[in-house]
């Protein structure tokens, strides 16, 4: 479904991500642990196309994501070309980043109208749906502002998946959040998991929550995959002693 | 809660009562004769600020819009439209257009030089005042937005411009009132606004202390009318209550 084929970024003189190769099979939930810096949130850019990479090709659905097939080689796409495969993609930000100027309701809405077309009623009732499904029914009419921060998550989420993606993102979506409201939020994502077909890739904190939704947890240290493994055997018996130690310092924290 | 206690009531009131408090001046003072030519005064000070407003709320936008995002000719176009009326006084870009324009075969009407020289003038500034706005709306709402697949034009009409909109209505206020003071400049290209009307009076009558207290308390009048509008606005486009984080 996606694979990272010997991606780099490069800020100046500084390598993100380096020729990093992952890849990850149709509805996986991958789980993106590891140290500040790492380059996790970087990994999630590349795929939702915010950042560009220097090196590498990203293949998503069989495709190349920001490049196109130009006789035997591959050019920089086009923004057709993105468009297109953006809309396989979806992304919750740690910040939710909801459009503070639009109701919950709206702020789900706003894609269906203005990028699918959907006819204003048609959106409201998709928008609606989302809504209810991420438990928020009664909060449609509400700004962000006076939302709380779960409920704003929830918001977002729901945005994101008014698309209908067959990727989604989550970049440390309850870092942010008070542990109580960070669990309605991860309760929305199981259920998400559970009850549609989504290839998921989190970069998370919360190694409980990986390691028992998680199919593949990759423990990320300067721009490369470390370790991975699957999400049990990958707690359990953590093998490199880096992972070790940022385990063991990730469970004294918490 | 008394109605007359809300802030913006106040300034209502505040204004209603310059303009009372500069009539009755007039009147005790035997300068009622006089009250018909400043109104026609206050008419063309008006008109202009009403004009020169409407010419800068457009060109602002445009100017801030092509030096943000504009390509390398239309960039520098933008700043130096911005760089130019922004360095160069009012009254002399007023002359310029009066005075030099006809040189060149252009000759416009004073009413048209006035709102085209102010609103241009005020323009000026007010692009760097939406361009700092629409940079001030955080990164996050752009990166949203992208992630939904909206275009940039359509990120910007539909995310930035409304929130970036919110955060520059304090700066209109401060320019609106500049234009308002800047029209006081109009009377050197032959235009009859309450300045020139009052130094007409004044001429007439000698009676200086009163005619400048009066044409002072219009202006000051003038003034609080604007800020209330632009309360009034700012109540309006603000949305929820605090912003949420990173938001
Ligand atoms: N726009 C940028 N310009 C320069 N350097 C950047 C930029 N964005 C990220 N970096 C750097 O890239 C590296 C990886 O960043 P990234 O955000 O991917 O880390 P992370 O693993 O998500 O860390 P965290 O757990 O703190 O979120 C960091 O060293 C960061 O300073
Ligand atoms: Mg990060």
């Amino acid at each position: 479904m996606v694979h990272f084929d010997h991606v780099t970024k490069r800020y100046g003189s500084l390598t993100v991500l380096d020729g990093l190769d992952l890849r990850i099979a149709p509805n996986e939930k991958v789980a993106i642990i590891g140290p500040s810096g790492s380059g996790k949130t970087t990994v999630l850019r590349a795929l939702m196309t915010l950042d560009r990479i220097d090196d590498g090709v990203i293949w998503v659905d069989g495709e190349p994501l920001t490049h196109m097939r130009r006789g035997d080689g591959l050019v920089r796409a086009d923004g057709k070309h993105l468009r297109r495969m953006r809309s396989k993609i979806g992304m919750v930000f740690q910040h939710f980043n909801l459009f503070p100027h639009m109701t919950a309701l709206k702020n789900c809405m706003e894609a269906l109208v203005r990028v699918l077309g959907l006819p204003v009623e048609e959106a409201r009732q998709r928008a609606g749906e989302l809504l209810a499904m991420v438990g928020l029914a009664d909060k449609q009419d509400e700004y962000p502002a006076r939302l709380s921060g779960g409920q704003q998550q929830r918001v977002a989420i729901a945005r994101a998946l008014a698309l209908r993606p067959k990727i989604m993102l989550f970049d440390e979506v309850t870092s942010a959040l008070d542990p109580e409201l960070c669990a309605e939020v991860l309760g929305v994502i199981r259920e998400l998991g559970r009850a549609h077909q989504l290839t998921m890739l989190m970069v998370t904190h919360q190694m409980g929550f990986a390691r028992e939704f998680a199919d593949r947890v990759c423990f990320f240290d300067s721009g490369r995959i470390a370790e991975q493994g699957p999400a049990r055997e990958f707690f359990d018996a953590p093998r490199g002693e880096r992972t070790q130690r940022f385990l063991r310092a990730v469970m004294d924290a918490g | 809660m008394n109605a007359l206690s809300h802030p913006h009531w106040r300034l209502l009131v505040a204004a209603l009562a310059c303009f009372a408090a500069a009539f009755a001046l007039a009147s005790a003072t035997g300068l009622a004769r006089s009250v018909p030519e400043l109104l026609r005064g206050i008419g063309v000070t008006a008109t202009v600020m009403f004009g020169g407003s409407a010419v800068a709320i457009v060109v602002a936008p445009v100017a801030a819009l092509c030096k943000l995002y504009g390509g390398s000719a239309i960039r520098w176009l933008a700043i130096g439209y911005i760089e130019t009326f922004r360095g160069t006084s009012a009254l002399v870009q007023l002359f310029w257009l009066f005075f030099v324009l006809p040189h060149f075969g252009i000759t416009l009407e004073p009413l048209t030089v006035a709102i085209a020289a102010l609103g241009l003038n005020i323009g000026a500034y007010g692009a760097e005042v939406v361009r700092g706005a629409v940079l001030a709306v955080p990164r996050g709402q752009w990166e949203a937005a992208s992630a939904l697949n909206m275009t940039q034009s359509q990120t910007l009409r539909r995310v930035v411009l409304p929130q970036a909109w919110v955060l520059m209505i304090p700066a209109w206020g401060n320019l609106l009132i500049e234009l308002l003071k800047a029209t006081s400049l109009v009377s050197l290209i032959t235009l009859a606004d309450l300045t020139f009307k009052a130094q007409q009076i004044n001429q007439n009558t000698l009676q200086t202390v009163e005619v400048f207290s009066i044409v002072l308390l219009v202006y000051l009048g003038l003034s609080l009318l604007i800020t209330l509008g632009m309360r009034q606005l700012e109540r309006r486009a603000s949305f929820g209550l605090a912003r949420g984080p990173g938001t």
